[in-house]
């Protein structure tokens, strides 16, 4: 199905992902939304391994298990960020990330 | 030869009581920790006769006594050569310091739980009684002179504790200051010593040192410094040390001042054990001395006898009864170095040696029953003062007549003790120096009369107003005062030439009546011109003060010398050494560390802002680092 596509086309699109999934973190307040661009950034580089799998070495697996891996943590660290989230909001009734800098020096 | 392996309770026993007494002592009524180190001091002094008993008169000594080491251990292993022991070493001289020690030690024990009852802190005291008695066992025994410093140093502690024993009192407390600095400054001087001399010779045990014609110190003579030889150098060195301890002059000035402790302290440590341990630690290096370092061993004779007739001369002046105590144990004190300075080896030789062992035995006897008797005196007027007392033989019948015994003991009055060991110091002074026998000869008229001149004083002349009728001590005082003046009538009778001589050989000694008539005579002439002028109170002795003037006013001060080292240390070295020194340790080391630390301060000031606590200000720094990282990697690699 991926014949004929080169591979820098993939790159280029996981690139793209990554700095929209970057620029989404450190510009939106919204701590959903920050946490959506982290899932993008994560799913970017997913991207590039199983391409780089498929690519350069396409009879070996260890790329795409790589990005599973990345699947399920990703699911994994989202549930944490989600009840941080919401005992976030619980304490300041909103989940705008300026307020939470009580850390500073 | 290993019979003697029960010594070891000798020492551990004191050990325990001041563990036992030290830690248990509060929970307890007082005299519990009293009886229980009494009890304790009177097992090891058991012990310790016993030892002697054995050692000197069991089995033939035909050529001379064993050393013998009953038990040894490796305490310290740092290198193969390089290994600390500790252990028991009996010979002559150690064992006759056994008995001595516990001898008076026990007698102190008993005696001080009559003067020191009702006081506070009577437990402490007898757990610090039991330390002193402790350390001074080990030193007295020890193999290695590495054993020796530590013991040594162990020594000078319980004298500090027991000097600044009643610590609310400020002038105690300088005194124990005093003792402890004066002392640990001479032992500087004898770490130095040790180093020097087992840096030459290898070892420290004491077996190899003294062995005779020992090959040990070969390569010493190459070694020089400043003209002088290491071992000259070490040995000075090292008497330095037992200067300090002893109190030789110019190191004497903090003996005085000890007297602030209790009376029985005086007793044990400062007439007694303690400071003849300077004494003991040079007897115990006699033979490294006298073939190794001759110079070192003139300079002991001559310290010797300068302090003694320094000494004598200070006693005539004071009124602090204790105080001419003092001055008198330094004189004696002169007197055993001297004898040691102009010991030789071996045989008749020998003379010196064996004298100044005798001397120390008999002195710590009668000295120790002055200081009890002393101590008797003032519980019974409460005063140290002379000007307080007289006319006291009817209140303290049993104190006046040991007293008595004595002052005519440490006078030189033919057949008792001290005229004995002080003879035989003279005919050794005579054989080998004619200007210290002069002193010497001088010195003991001195001392018959500034004793007779206290005795007369305290016992006879005008009655005091005293606050309440002086009324002998309790039997427990006067049971040690008693044995003491037994002892100190009969311990001249000890065959000393057969037992403690410097080759460990037994020799022959005739009495030299061309030197003990002389010096009996000049012993009486002190005690009647103490007769003349104190036995019925007079002012004579004030005219004569007043005749004397100043030289009197510089005597009764001591010749000044507590107020020259005030001098060089409060206004110069103070001034030109310590504060230079303090002052560039303040504002330069100090200073640099205090700068490192505002610098960092200031810096962190200005940079805390960036710890904003806004999560996107940090992932911003964090990617526009990397990017920064991986741009300049592209710039700079590729």
């Amino acid at each position: 199905m991926i014949q004929g596509i080169p591979l820098e086309h993939f790159l280029i699109v996981s690139t793209i992902m990554f700095f929209i999934g970057v620029c989404g973190f450190i510009i939106r307040r919204n701590l959903i939304t920050m946490l959506m661009a982290i899932e993008l950034i994560l799913n970017s580089v997913n991207i590039n391994f199983v391409v780089f799998n498929r690519y350069l070495y396409p009879d070996q697996l260890q790329g795409q298990f790589f990005s599973l891996f990345i699947v399920g943590i990703a699911a994994a660290e989202a549930s944490v960020a989600i009840a941080l989230i919401i005992n976030i909001y619980r304490k300041m009734q909103n989940i705008e990330v300026e307020n939470v800098n009580e850390l500073k020096f | 030869m290993t019979g003697y392996t029960y010594t070891v309770f000798i020492i551990l026993i004191p050990l325990v009581m001041f563990l036992v007494t030290g830690l248990m002592g509060m929970k307890w009524k007082p005299i519990v920790s009293g009886i229980l180190g009494t009890i304790g001091m009177g097992t090891s002094w058991a012990l310790s006769l016993i030892t002697a008993a054995s050692y000197f008169f069991g089995g033939h000594h035909a050529e001379g006594f064993q050393t013998i080491i009953p038990f040894e251990m490796k305490w310290l292993q740092f290198t193969d050569t390089l290994i600390i022991k500790m252990g028991i070493l009996l010979d002559p001289i150690s064992v006759m310091m056994l008995v001595v020690i516990t001898t008076i030690s026990f007698m102190v024990h008993l005696y001080s739980i009559g003067y020191m009852h009702g006081e506070t802190g009577f437990a402490r005291f007898f757990a610090f009684l039991s330390l002193f008695t402790f350390s001074m066992l080990g030193l007295v025994i020890a193999t290695n002179i590495f054993q020796m410093y530590i013991f040594w140093e162990l020594v000078g502690v319980s004298s500090f504790l027991l000097i600044g024993f009643y610590y609310q009192k400020p002038s105690a407390v300088a005194a124990s200051k005093k003792a402890f600095i004066v002392t640990r400054f001479a032992d500087l001087g004898f770490l130095i010593g040790i180093l020097i001399l087992s840096f030459v010779t290898g070892t420290f045990d004491f077996g190899k040192l003294t062995e005779p014609g020992t090959a040990i110190f070969g390569s010493a003579a190459s070694m020089s410094f400043m003209g002088i030889s290491a071992m000259t150098w070490a040995m000075i060195l090292i008497f330095i040390g037992g200067a300090g301890k002893s109190a030789m002059f110019p190191l004497h000035i903090w003996l005085p001042d000890a007297m602030e402790g209790p009376t029985p302290v005086s007793a044990l440590i400062h007439a007694a054990t303690m400071v003849v341990a300077g004494v003991f630690l040079v007897a115990r290096m006699f033979p490294v001395i006298h073939f190794q370092a001759p110079a070192a061993q003139e300079i002991i004779g001559y310290v010797g006898g300068f302090t003694s007739l320094f000494a004598a001369v200070i006693a005539i002046t004071q009124y602090d009864i204790k105080r001419v105590l003092a001055f008198s144990t330094l004189s004696q004190l002169g007197y055993m170095m001297l004898a040691l300075g102009v010991s030789g080896y071996g045989g008749e030789e020998g003379l010196g040696y064996m004298a100044s062992m005798f001397h120390l035995f008999t002195h710590a006897m009668f000295k120790a029953l002055l200081f009890l008797g002393a101590g008797s005196i003032i519980h019974a007027v409460h005063s140290n003062y002379m000007y307080d007392m007289g006319g006291l033989r009817k209140y303290l019948p049993i104190t006046h007549i040991t007293f008595l015994i004595a002052c005519l003991t440490i006078a030189g009055v033919p057949f008792l003790s001290g005229f004995f060991s002080k003879d035989e110091i003279l005919v050794a002074a005579l054989h080998h120096n004619k200007l210290l026998f002069a002193i010497e000869f001088i010195v003991a008229g001195l001392t018959a009369f500034y004793m007779f001149r206290l005795y007369f004083t305290v016992f006879w002349g005008k009655d005091r107003h005293y606050h309440h009728t002086p009324h002998e001590s309790p039997l427990v005082m006067t049971l040690p005062l008693m044995f003491l003046a037994v002892a100190s009538v009969f311990a001249g009778y000890i065959p000393f030439h057969h037992l403690v001589t410097s080759d460990k050989v037994g020799f022959v000694t005739e009495m030299n009546y061309m030197v003990a008539i002389p010096s009996v005579l000049i012993g009486l002439l002190g005690i009647a011109v103490a007769w003349i002028l104190y036995k019925k109170e007079s002012d004579v002795p004030a005219k004569l003060a007043a005749k004397f003037g100043m030289l009197y006013t510089a005597t009764y001060n001591k010749f000044y010398f507590d107020e020259i080292y005030l001098f060089v240390t409060r206004k110069i070295i103070f001034n030109y050494i310590s504060r230079p020194i303090a002052w560039f340790d303040r504002h330069i080391i100090d200073g640099f560390m205090v700068g490192i630390g505002l610098v960092t301060e200031k810096v962190s000031y200005q940079i805390k802002g960036m710890q904003s606590g806004q999560l996107q200000h940090y992932a911003f720094m964090f990617v526009a680092g990397t990017l920064a990282l991986a741009l300049s990697m592209i710039y700079f690699l590729m």
